[in-house]
Formats: C-alpha cells, structure tokens, sequence
C-alpha cells in the first residue's frame, strides 16, 4: 500500500523537473516537452486524490484527467505548428533569438 | 514493509518513480532533441505505470494512446523539420541554467513541505477506483458539456494548427 505522500512527492518532483526544464531550454520544442511534463504531474495528482482522499466523487479526477489530456493533445498541435510558422519565417527555433515582439 | 508483498509493491512503486523521474531529466538535460524525446517517452511510459498501480487502468491506455502515440509522434516530425542534423552540437539549454535549477530545487521542496504538512483526509483502504462504464456513463451525463466544449476546442486547434503549418501560396 502506496500511501498519498509518495504521490504527492513523485508528481511535485517531476513538476519541478519540468519548470527547470522549461526555464533552461534554448529551444522552443524542448520548453513544450518540458510543458508536457508538467501537465503528467497534474495529472499524477488528480489521480492520486481521486483514490486516496476520503470524500471525493471517485469520477471526479479521472475526469479531470482526460480532459486535461485532451487539451494538452490540443495545447500541443498548435504550439507545434506555431514552431513549425516560426521555423519558416526565421529559420531558428532558439527562444533567446526570436525577439519579434520584444522592441 | 516486512510483508512480500507490500515489498513488491514498493518496489515496483520505485521502479515506476524512477522511470517517471530519470525519463524526465534525460528530456531536460539530453543536448541532441531526438534523444530527448526519447527520454520523454520514457517518463511518459512510467506515469502510465503510476496509472496503473492507482488502479486507473481505462486512464493509463488513454494516456499511452495519446501521448506515446500522438504528440510524441508530433514532436518527432516537427523535429526532423525544424532542427539540422548537425544543429546537435548547438548548446540546448541557456546560461541561466544553474539559476533555474535552483529555483526547481527550491520549489520542490517548498512544494513538498506544504504538501506533506497538509491535513489530507485519506481514505483507507483506499477509495474503489472508477471503472470504465461509470467514467463513460459520467462523461456522457454530468460532464456532457464539458465534453462537448472540449471537442469544439479539439476541432478549433486542429483547424488553427492546419491554418498556421500551411505554407503560404498566395502572398503577393
């Protein structure tokens, strides 16, 4: 028996994988992985809850769960074809040099 | 955890962890993107596991056919279209990093100070998981709109990404 702590820990330790992740990465493909990390460490959490907290609705957090994936699915084809419009147009995917919006 | 069986659990408890954990800094830390990918698919393999031994198995096969089937596809061709073979060598990650790692280190144990303090109301033994027909009986009745909201959303990125992967033709 797992108990609810080693979840907990497991998720905020790849939640934090994927800030550092996002925070270091050069290119914009490796900050939606990143991303995507994030988003599995939500999703490790409502799944936790949903089975071990006493009270919940046990639909609840399964439910939450494939909705978050069905909106990552979504977050991802656009963000990808964005990469793809940047790709084509500077011909670099480094975040530290496409500054189109910054002056 | 005197008991064999609780010791497997544990240990297949670890080797999950593990899986989730060590794929995730590969996809951080890896400088060739193929590769990086490959350690997210790694990770994501082994959140499918934590799936698993939460009992959710209908939302584990969700999460392989999705992820390892679907974006990490996606991620690949995008790859392979936007990066040289040789960009290798480029440094992937910024000057910053050490500064972000850091601030990681730092969240995660704020994160889990606060989260281990927290008066959780655990069940035990732990709450039936749901299955495969109450989650499409649900999903169909009490979150009916929400999943229609969701296909809208599914339909409007599918044709925003097609719109904005187009090449252009006709520019004057």
């Amino acid at each position: 028996m797992i108990p609810l702590a080693a979840y907990l820990v497991l998720s905020a330790a790849l939640l934090a994988i994927g800030v550092w992740g996002a925070l270091t990465r050069r290119s914009a493909l490796g900050i939606l992985m990143a991303i995507e990390l994030i988003l599995n460490a939500a999703n490790i959490n409502l799944i936790a809850f949903a089975r071990h907290v006493r009270g919940v609705d046990a639909t609840g957090g399964p439910m939450f769960a494939l909705f978050v994936m069905a909106i990552a699915a979504g977050a991802a084809a656009v963000g990808l074809s964005i990469v793809i419009c940047i790709y084509r147009n500077h011909r670099t995917v480094d975040v530290d040099r496409i500054n189109l919006m910054k002056w | 955890m005197s008991d064999p069986l609780g010791l497997l659990t544990w240990t297949t408890f670890g080797a999950v962890a593990a899986m989730t954990l060590g794929g995730g800094v590969l996809t951080v830390t890896l400088r060739n993107l193929f590769h990086a990918v490959l350690g997210l698919v790694v990770s994501l393999l082994g959140v499918a596991g934590v799936f698993l031994m939460l009992a959710s198995e209908f939302v584990a096969v969700i999460h392989v056919l999705i992820y390892v089937g679907a974006i990490v596809t996606l991620f690949l061709f995008v790859i392979m279209l936007t990066h040289r073979i040789d960009s290798a060598e480029e440094p992937q990650t910024s000057r910053q990093w050490f500064a972000a790692l850091i601030l990681g280190a730092g969240f995660f144990a704020m994160a889990v100070s606060a989260l281990l303090r927290a008066p959780w109301a655990v069940a035990s033994p732990p709450v039936e998981a749901a299955s495969v027909e109450t989650l499409g009986r649900e999903m169909l009745t009490t979150h009916v709109l929400a999943f229609e909201a969701v296909s809208l959303l599914l339909i409007v990125a599918l044709v925003g990404a097609v719109t904005l992967a187009r090449r252009e033709e006709t520019r004057p």
